[in-house]
């Protein structure tokens, strides 16, 4: 199936994947005006991620794709992944810009 | 000239030549999606940075018109869907159809956004020596702000001032909320305006029977692009519309 390149979805399947992708929108719009504090953005991002798998995997054939297309689309997610995983883990644990003035770094000066 | 459909030297069969001609089509998404990913960066930078200041932003944005879009978008994405699909089964009169609803749904969400855009213009939220957080809290009637609506707004930019120390910090910092909101809904406006481009060549070529079983590749390839166009606003949504909604 996914070597002949031939693979048809229904459009029943379509129109399925359509019901949930609108049930998705509203459920985060509904999701956001409670307070969930920092969990707001997480549930927010986990379903635009599940919307997204859908679209991918259902309207752009992802499902039925050959392995070599899949690997494509895994490669591009993970150094997404990579780009904002890495640097929000730098952002998200600095500490704040350290007072120099309040407290001067010790300098050494060699051979002075 | 070169017939549809035809087979091209370099390939075996047109099973591998379509194949490789939608892997082609991944590999530039790929590139897109990293091209986007700088924004959603930045955006999320600066959002841990300022979460009180772009709160207040997104607070600004008119929800019934981003619900309104989100829905229109999505629904575009079935009618380029059932696209692809008339012309793998040879429904050689539906292709045109659904393409030419794709597009109509694409445009009104195009004009959706001028509307929007219009409305950030008149309460004085476009980047630039004009931006004024505070307007529509100070000027209610220009912005037909009234009752609970106003008391909100009054409440929230007195918070959001609390919180970043002074106005100035305020509007600094909600002004960074309205360039990113700019450059990435204007950006995805672009690719937005690209894809009816590519549409509009779709009609015209579908009008005359190209497409069907045994030819669909530019159906298919210019859908992938559609599709990840509305992936981009799948997230845009979210980020931009709903961040603070709970404290509205």
């Amino acid at each position: 199936m996914s070597e002949n390149g031939h693979h048809v979805v229904s459009p029943k399947i379509y129109a399925l994947i359509l019901a949930f992708l609108l049930i998705g929108t509203w459920v985060t719009v509904e999701a956001a005006k409670i307070n969930l504090g920092r969990w707001n953005i997480v549930l927010a991002l986990a379903i635009a991620t599940t919307k997204m798998s859908l679209v991918i995997l259902f309207f752009m054939h992802g499902k039925y794709s050959p392995k070599r297309t899949q690997l494509v689309i895994a490669a591009g997610f993970f150094w997404l992944a990579i780009m904002l995983g890495l640097t929000m883990t730098d952002y998200t644990t600095r500490n704040p810009e350290p007072s120099r003035s309040a407290n001067p770094p010790a300098i050494t000066i060699h051979g002075a | 000239m070169h017939r549809t459909g035809e087979l091209f030297g370099q390939f075996k069969t047109l099973d591998q030549q379509k194949e490789t001609a939608t892997l082609g089509m991944w590999i530039f998404l790929v590139t897109e999606i990293l091209f986007f990913g700088g924004l959603f960066l930045t955006y999320s930078i600066n959002r841990h940075e300022f979460p009180t200041a772009f709160g207040v932003g997104g607070n600004m944005l008119s929800l019934p018109l981003g619900f309104a879009n989100t829905i229109v978008l999505i629904a575009s994405s079935f009618t380029m869907a059932m696209s692809v699909w008339s012309a793998q089964t040879s429904n050689k009169k539906l292709v045109p159809l659904f393409l030419i609803l794709t597009l109509a749904l694409g445009t009104v969400f195009l004009g959706v956004k001028v509307v929007e855009y219009k409305q950030k213009f008149d309460h004085h939220l476009i980047p630039g020596h004009s931006f004024d957080i505070t307007y529509c809290s100070r000027n209610p009637e220009a912005c037909q702000l009234e009752g609970k609506d106003l008391a909100d707004e009054v409440k929230e930019i007195k918070e959001g001032i609390e919180a970043e120390g002074s106005v100035v910090a305020l509007n600094a910092h909600a002004q960074l909320y309205f360039s990113l909101y700019f450059g990435m809904t204007g950006l995805h406006a672009l690719h937005m305006i690209v894809g009816a481009g590519l549409l509009l060549y779709l009609i015209l070529e579908a009008r005359k029977g190209r497409f069907d079983a045994n030819y669909n590749t530019p159906v298919e390839n210019i859908g992938l692009y559609w599709h990840f166009v509305d992936i981009v606003w799948i997230f845009l949504f979210p980020l931009l519309y709903l961040i603070n909604r709970h404290l509205a």
